[in-house]
């Protein structure tokens, strides 16, 4: 396959890590305070199920 | 509230169980007969068939794939079935997935022993299988997605998460890597060359690692610890953190397997933070698995499984603490193409996945046979001796690595290397003998536990179908008006899925995007030409005999390696390569000047050399290959491989391929003719021929390129 260089170089090229660390920063938060509101005993039901 | 009634599949497990310890032994005693041919060379018996360059892929593929993708399967139908309390989807599909794994199996360690393999580490089985494996791939996907369709649990508990994600990430990485061009039915060209096709393989390969030989036994991890220790995880808010963040980090690493070769700078900046970030949810996970010992841990004591799991845990915190630390660029520099690697990953292997997988099979085999373990006391000895084992062989390997790297780079005041090659691979012998005995150890251990698991099943009764109970699930679910988002994801099978997908691509497409189309990272070398006919033969001889097990073709930019090899690689120069070839150990040194100026031998020494190696250079550990001296080239491959080559848009003459047999022959006769020369006197149609053609390429084309365009390169 012949690769077909679309750009010239690399400048800009860093937005592509950035949003791609926003996106996981933001996605890192939301799970972060889900799991810091998660109700206590909804957790606690859930972490039994092995052992049901 | 309906109860209902019905039954977990236990045959399937046991299935998985037995072909777990099978392919566990047939896996270890190839790795040690790798480990034995390092030391004494003689092991490789001068057949193509069990030399180290066969051996080594059929180990590591047996150890990866049979081993510890039976136990996977094991641990995933015996949990998924309780965690959801329903049985199996499907025990047809389960009984295709069982058998349909076991043939992937026998084809790839028949192919890998003719000499089949795509070169590339890992993924070296021919695309046959590889479309093979993916239906067989679909086929768990399939029988684990009814299972959880059909589920009497609303919450998919953690460990269904990890084994969700495997399926669907393990699927996208087989995929992408196994994207090649058959030339027939057993010989294929990777799409991807040079450069690219070394950061897809790479992200593979650590994803291999990630996603085959982590989640899934996280996932085990978190269903099989609270289970044998009876009491439930330490955090689960923890472990949610601990799944989202490690799937997403762990996509990215890829590149740290290419510090300091020619892949651009910023794909190794990214490979770097993401592989350090990776600390965080890694020891989240094993901070979790430890602690759900709390107060318990005398139960450690009397509970040989918990030891097993204990162990395991704690070899995985170390190898996740040493994998980032391996991935900052100056002790890169140090471990990468030592015997440190095989250290690092033996860690993994032995202790993780290794005693993990015995942990279980401790527990499941009494449990389904519906008896007691055979003998407790033989289990506490298989424990210590396969920790011994993991010690003797994880010490000498660390020794041995940073002392190959300290003799690679040591300079005498003068400014003279100090060390010759060769002089860092006899030293190395007593450190290789002890890791063969650490390896023994560790297998012994391995048979022990089999004859106690046998003698446990003679006097047990075997539950195919275990009775169980649970209401059903009523199909109407009013969410909870205070419901969170998360939770509705943890209800839904078919969006954890997705999502899970999502977080993996995030990482690969915006690694992959700029090294396809950015035209900057991948500077063009006016000089470098596509391989001659005889040398594309060559170039597949050297594949198939597995010589990038051991030799390198990757000169990275430190004065050590100019000095010894000539200069560093560079980008342009691989990019008609179709596969890579840049290894990943050095067993031996690096080829890729072996045909330029400093490094140039004659025809005559290769010839010799590959006849027995130790009469050219003394001490050395390759293995001979006699039989490249009898066999011959297959002449007729020349035109289809040509053109496969073209297709891939290496640029040979339109038709060429009709004339390439003619070209092929004009360059063999020269080589026959200066072997003449030197008194030796062979046939040019021999696969000899054609390799040392290829050899005496490497390092070539550079060599005639203006010396102010390689000056410009900056990789």
């Amino acid at each position: 396959m012949k690769f077909i260089n679309y750009l010239e170089s690399i400048t800009g090229v860093g937005i592509y890590p950035l949003t791609s660390f926003i996106i996981f920063f933001v996605f890192f938060l939301a799970v972060t305070l889900f799991v810091i509101k998660a109700d206590k005993n909804f957790i606690k039901e859930v972490s039994q199920i092995p052992l049901d | 509230m309906e109860i209902e009634k019905f039954q977990y599949d236990n045959k399937i497990v046991k299935n998985f169980a037995y072909a777990t310890m099978l392919w566990g032994v047939v896996g270890m005693l190839a790795g040690l007969l790798a480990a034995l041919q390092l030391v004494w060379p003689v092991f490789n018996f001068d057949l193509p068939y069990t030399t180290f360059g066969r051996v080594r892929p059929i180990h590591t593929n047996a150890i990866i794939f049979a081993f510890v993708g039976n136990g996977i399967f094991m641990g995933v139908y015996y949990s998924l079935q309780r965690l959801l309390k329903a049985r199996m989807f499907s025990d047809f599909l389960s009984k295709v997935h069982f058998w349909g794994w076991q043939l992937i199996i026998v084809l790839a360690a028949a192919t890998l022993v003719l000499g089949f393999t795509t070169g590339k580490e890992y993924a070296e089985l021919e695309w046959p299988i590889d479309i093979l494996i993916a239906l067989i791939w679909v086929v768990f996907g399939i029988n684990m997605f009814g299972t959880i369709i059909k589920r009497r649990e609303r919450h998919l508990y953690v460990a269904i998460w990890f084994y969700i994600a495997t399926l669907v990430t393990v699927a996208m990485l087989h995929i992408v890597n196994s994207i090649e061009i058959p030339v027939s039915f057993w010989k294929s060209y990777s799409w991807y060359a040079g450069v690219q096709d070394a950061l897809v393989q790479w992200w593979y390969g650590h994803n291999a690692v990630a996603f085959f030989l982590t989640t899934p036994y996280l996932g085990l991890m978190y269903y099989f610890l609270p289970k044998v220790a009876n009491r439930p995880v330490y955090s689960y808010r923890l472990s949610i953190i601990h799944f989202w963040a490690l799937i997403f980090i762990y996509i990215w690493a890829g590149p740290h397997h290419l510090l300091y070769t020619a892949t651009p700078d910023w794909a190794q900046s990214l490979g770097v933070v993401f592989s350090i970030m990776l600390i965080a949810p890694s020891w989240g996970g094993m901070i979790n698995g430890l602690l759900t010992l709390r107060g318990a841990w005398d139960k450690v004591r009397d509970n040989v499984v918990l030891k097993f799991l204990v162990v395991a845990v704690t070899a995985y915190g170390m190898a996740t603490f040493e994998g980032p630390m391996l991935s900052i660029k100056s002790i890169n520099a140090i471990s990468h193409f030592t015997d440190w690697t095989i250290a690092h990953v033996h860690v993994g292997a032995l202790g993780w996945n290794g005693f993990m997988t015995f942990g279980i099979l401790y527990w499941l085999i009494p449990k389904m046979f519906n008896t007691q373990l055979y003998s407790n006391r033989l289990a506490n000895m298989h424990f210590w001796i396969g920790t011994l084992g993991i010690v003797l062989y994880a010490v000498p390997m660390y020794w041995a690595g940073i002392m190959q790297s300290l003799m690679w780079k040591e300079f005498t005041p003068e400014g003279q290397l100090k060390w010759q090659f060769m002089d860092s691979v006899t030293r190395m012998m007593p450190f290789y003998a002890a890791r063969a005995v650490g390896g023994t150890l560790f297998l012994i251990g391995t048979l022990m536990m089999i004859y106690n698991l046998i003698k446990t099943i003679k006097v047990g009764s075997f539950v195919a179908n275990e009775d169980a109970e649970a209401p059903a699930l009523v199909k109407e679910y009013h969410a909870h008006s205070k419901d969170h988002w998360h939770r509705w994801i943890e209800r839904k099978p078919i969006q954890m899925l997705v999502l899970s997908l999502v977080v993996v691509l995030i990482g690969g497409i915006i690694e992959f995007v700029p090294t396809f189309l950015v035209k900057s990272n991948i500077p063009t070398i006016s000089s470098v030409k596509p391989y001659t006919p005889l040398e594309l033969q060559g170039r597949d001889i050297y594949v198939r005999e597995g010589c990038y097990v051991c030799h390198s073709q990757m000169i990275r930019p430190f004065r050590s390696e100019t000095a010894r090899y000539g200069e560093y690689s560079k980008a342009g120069e691989f990019v008609y390569d179709h596969p890579f070839q840049w290894g990943s150990k050095r067993t031996g040194p690096d080829l890729a000047r072996e045909g330029g100026d400093k490094l140039k031998k004659s025809d005559s020494w290769h010839y010799n050399h590959l006849l027995e190696p130790s009469s050219m250079s003394p001490g050395s550990i390759m293995p001979n290959y006699p039989w490249l001296f009898e066999d011959k080239v297959d002449v007729a491959s020349t035109v289809g491989k040509i053109k496969a080559m073209q297709k891939l848009g290496v640029p040979y003459p339109e038709g060429y391929s009709e004339i390439a047999a003619a070209d092929m022959e004009k360059q063999a006769n020269s080589i026959a003719a200066s072997l003449k020369k030197d008194g030796i006197s062979t046939a040019s149609d021999k696969e000899i021929v054609a390799l040392i053609s290829y050899l005496q390429r490497l390092g070539k084309d550079i060599k005639s390129a203006p010396k102010e365009e390689v000056a410009n390169l900056s990789n």
